[in-house]
């Protein structure tokens, strides 16, 4: 491989890992933008979403497409399926967990996040120790689970050294568009506009007739439903899962972030993508043990020149 | 209760009947107290506790379940008892959820609570490397025999091969008080560079985990490699918590290496590097030690990633081809357990079985003499073969295999013995 075609790899790579975190900190920055709370129980759901998408897949017998060819149904339920129940798992969260809090101070909602965390990982835990086939028989509930690879390994590019497959084409296809439609909801929509008069100040916003609980249970919904896109979209890119990757997942997409200026949607994708791509290229160019090191680098000079977040700063509404 | 119920029914009837059935009662009962309370009292002074240190939350758990049974296995087939002592087992689990396999806190719990408890002659653990080096010299200070099913790093015991203050760094007594029934990783380590020269390997890449154990046998491997004329291409330290290793890959194929050998466990994410190197097209054999020879890799990974293409190195002969003493075992475990045990199921049943060894020759409860007896320990007639302790508390057992992945299932392709 020469220079050229390993740094274009190295982008392709970063950008499509880059895009999976930004799809979680959307949910995390929408939260934060109104309600001011850290939500850490967030990657946890993108972790149930998975073990929700391969037990539809086990029951739903769905089979790999052939060589360059797309198992369009399967795609499609997923993307049906886990969002839908994110979404409703995550409104659940909010109205047992968190509204009932939404009163006491900041950090009584942070610690109930923080519970909240715990039980999904442990009902994690739980699902993959059911007996179904699709678990291999559940012999081992804690082990990293086989997601099956569904759209196999197929180069766009023919022999070409620099590998673009149809699963970076997915992340693409699926990520893309969810941002452009969620901007357009968010600036042109009168929920979209009801959003961020709430995330700019929720009084005045009840004084105008908004009903504050319900664009909250909003929010929590649409960020659930992002979280089962990227549920979909990790099971189908990496190929496995385990219930314990909703914390390094959160810690990503938290970073992401606050990379961007929590609150602000174009940071969150920004600061998602930022990270993608400096962890490829720290890989390839640093020292994988190094990388990590590098992510926080990478924060801290940001926050030093722009406590803000990278475009918090310009953008005064925080949703 | 009893007393109550007598006093109650006998009040209404004749009293001096009543009064004669409530002292005999009375009677009885602080003769069952005093009997009871001197059996409990000579159970505690003949009872000795062993316990073991494995992680038993995590995807670990599938193979130390085996292990723990094996050490189960041990103590039945002894009845219970040695030297006239009663044995009872703790099986102890020195993962937390949060970790998902072995935790220094607990580790450090765990080897506290055992010292404290003056019933507790024996430590069998870790299974873990990293836990090993944690507790072992607070355990050779406070004076208890540790005896590993599992770990395999070099330093632990023998001088020179591992870091420089390595091993006296864990024998603050000066003297030995852990010991080994499975073969080390300066043997499987470098099995596994000899191994990799044989199926053709020219150039290979080095991953380890960054853990005591899977970099200790990374180094092995490396250093044997060079010596035996293979080129080593890269050395990387793994985040085992990454999403994927794409960017790692990526950065493997522009080396093109024809071997890549990680030196890590299922818990270290095996699975995932396994998929991404097939995932990224490289057409790379991938050589894994021990830690991965359990079922929980295989599902990790998926059986279609590894057919054909991964080998794991065993300090051991594997399950599978089990001869003689072992075959029994093997069949005393199918019938105990109604499953098949993993690869270090024998270690566990081995370690218990010198456990009890030593305790029926010190003959008394005490932990020096016990430790003394399993220094003493020599030509043991072990399940895998006739071994010793040499003084470094190693075992002498050379026996080391070869596996690769067929139909799902670990399938033996050599075994080595020295």
């Amino acid at each position: 491989m020469t220079l050229t075609e390993v740094v274009v790899q190295q982008v392709i790579t970063g950008l499509s890992n880059g895009l999976i975190i930004s799809l979680v900190a959307l949910g995390y920055t929408m939260v934060y933008g109104i309600i001011e709370l850290i939500n850490f129980a967030h990657g946890d759901l993108v972790m149930l979403g998975c073990f929700l998408a391969l037990t539809a897949v086990g029951l739903c017998g769905f089979q790999p497409a052939a060589p360059g060819g797309l198992p369009w149904i399967a795609i499609v339920t997923l993307l049906i399926v886990v969002p839908a129940f994110s979404a409703a798992a995550n409104y659940a969260i909010d109205r047992l967990a968190y509204r009932p809090l939404r009163n006491a101070p900041k950090l009584t909602a942070l610690v109930s996040a923080i519970g909240v965390s715990f039980i999904l990982v442990n009902l994690g835990l739980f699902w993959g120790g059911l007996p179904m086939e699709v678990f291999g028989g559940g012999k081992a509930a804690a082990s990293p689970k086989d997601f099956p690879d569904l759209l196999g390994y197929h180069n766009l590019l023919g022999d070409s050294e620099i590998q673009l497959t149809t699963k970076d084409l997915l992340v693409f296809a699926i990520t893309v568009p969810l941002m452009l439609g969620l901007t357009w909801f968010v600036t042109r929509t009168r929920l979209g506009t009801a959003m961020r008069a709430c995330a700019q100040d929720p009084t005045a916003a009840a004084l105008m007739g908004i009903d504050v609980n319900r664009v909250v249970s909003l929010t929590f919904a649409i960020g659930g439903a992002l979280a089962g896109v990227a549920s979909v979209v990790w099971s189908l890119y990496n190929n496995s899962f385990s219930f314990q990757m909703g914390y390094r997942v959160g810690i990503d997409a938290f970073t992401a972030a606050v990379l961007g200026g929590i609150g602000n949607l174009p940071g969150a994708v920004l600061g998602g993508i930022l990270i993608g791509l400096v962890r490829a290229f720290s890989d390839q160019w640093i020292a994988t043990a190094w990388t990590n090191v590098m992510v926080f680098a990478v924060l801290i000079v940001v926050l030093v020149f722009r406590p803000n977040g990278i475009l918090g700063a310009r953008l005064r509404e925080k949703v | 209760m009893l007393l109550r119920q007598a006093t109650g029914t006998t009040a209404k009837t004749t009293l001096p009947r009543g009064c004669g059935f409530y002292r005999a009662a009375m009677r009885l009962a602080c003769l069952l107290l005093l009997t009871l309370a001197t059996q409990v009292r000579t159970a505690a002074e003949e009872t000795i506790t062993l316990v073991s240190s494995l992680p038993r939350t995590g995807s670990a758990n599938a193979q130390t379940n085996t292990i723990v049974n094996g050490i189960r296995l041990a103590l039945q087939e002894a009845g219970g008892t040695v030297g006239g002592f009663t044995i009872r087992y703790e099986d102890w689990d020195d993962a937390s959820p949060e970790r998902g396999q072995w935790d220094p806190a607990v580790e450090n719990a765990n080897a506290d609570k055992a010292l404290a408890d003056p019933d507790v002659m024996a430590y069998i653990g870790t299974y873990n490397s990293g836990a090993a080096k944690v507790v072992m010299a607070k355990l050779n200070q406070g004076g208890l025999a540790m005896i590993s099913p599992g770990n395999t790093y070099v330093g632990l015991t023998k001088p020179g091969l591992g870091e420089k203050t390595e091993p006296d760094c864990y024998r603050p007594t000066g003297s030995i008080s852990y010991f080994r029934v499975v073969p080390a990783d300066d043997l499987q380590g470098r099995l596994g560079a000899e191994y990799a020269k044989e199926i053709g390997a020219k150039k290979v890449f080095v991953l380890h985990d960054r853990e005591l154990y899977g970099k200790g046998l990374a180094d092995v491997f490396r250093a044997t490699a060079v010596k035996i004329g293979i080129e080593v291409v890269g050395y990387e330290g793994i985040d085992p918590k990454a999403a994927n290793y794409k960017a790692l890959v990526t950065k493997m194929r522009a080396l093109s290496p024809d071997l890549v050998y990680f030196g890590g466990t299922t818990q270290t994410n095996a699975g995932q590097i396994a998929k991404d190197l097939v995932a990224g097209g490289l057409k790379a054999k991938f050589l894994v030690p021990d830690g991965c020879r359990e079922d929980a890799f295989i599902e990790a990974a998926g059986a279609k990633t590894l057919e054909g293409r991964a080998f794991i190195t065993f300090g051991g002969v594997p399950p599978e081809q089990f001869t003689g003493k072992a075959a029994e075992f093997l069949t005393a475990y199918k019938t105990a357990f109604k499953s098949e045990p993993q690869a270090y199921a024998v270690y566990g049943y081995e370690a218990g079985r010198v456990v009890l060894d030593a305790i029926r020759r010190a003959g008394t409860k005490d932990r020096a003499k016990i430790i003394a007896a399993l220094s003493a320990t020599k030509d043991f007639p072990g399940t895998l073969g006739t071994w010793s302790f040499d003084a470094n508390g190693d075992t002498t057992l050379r026996v080391l295999s070869i596996s690769g992945v067929e139909d799902g299932k670990f399938k033996p392709l050599k075994v080595i013995g020295e």
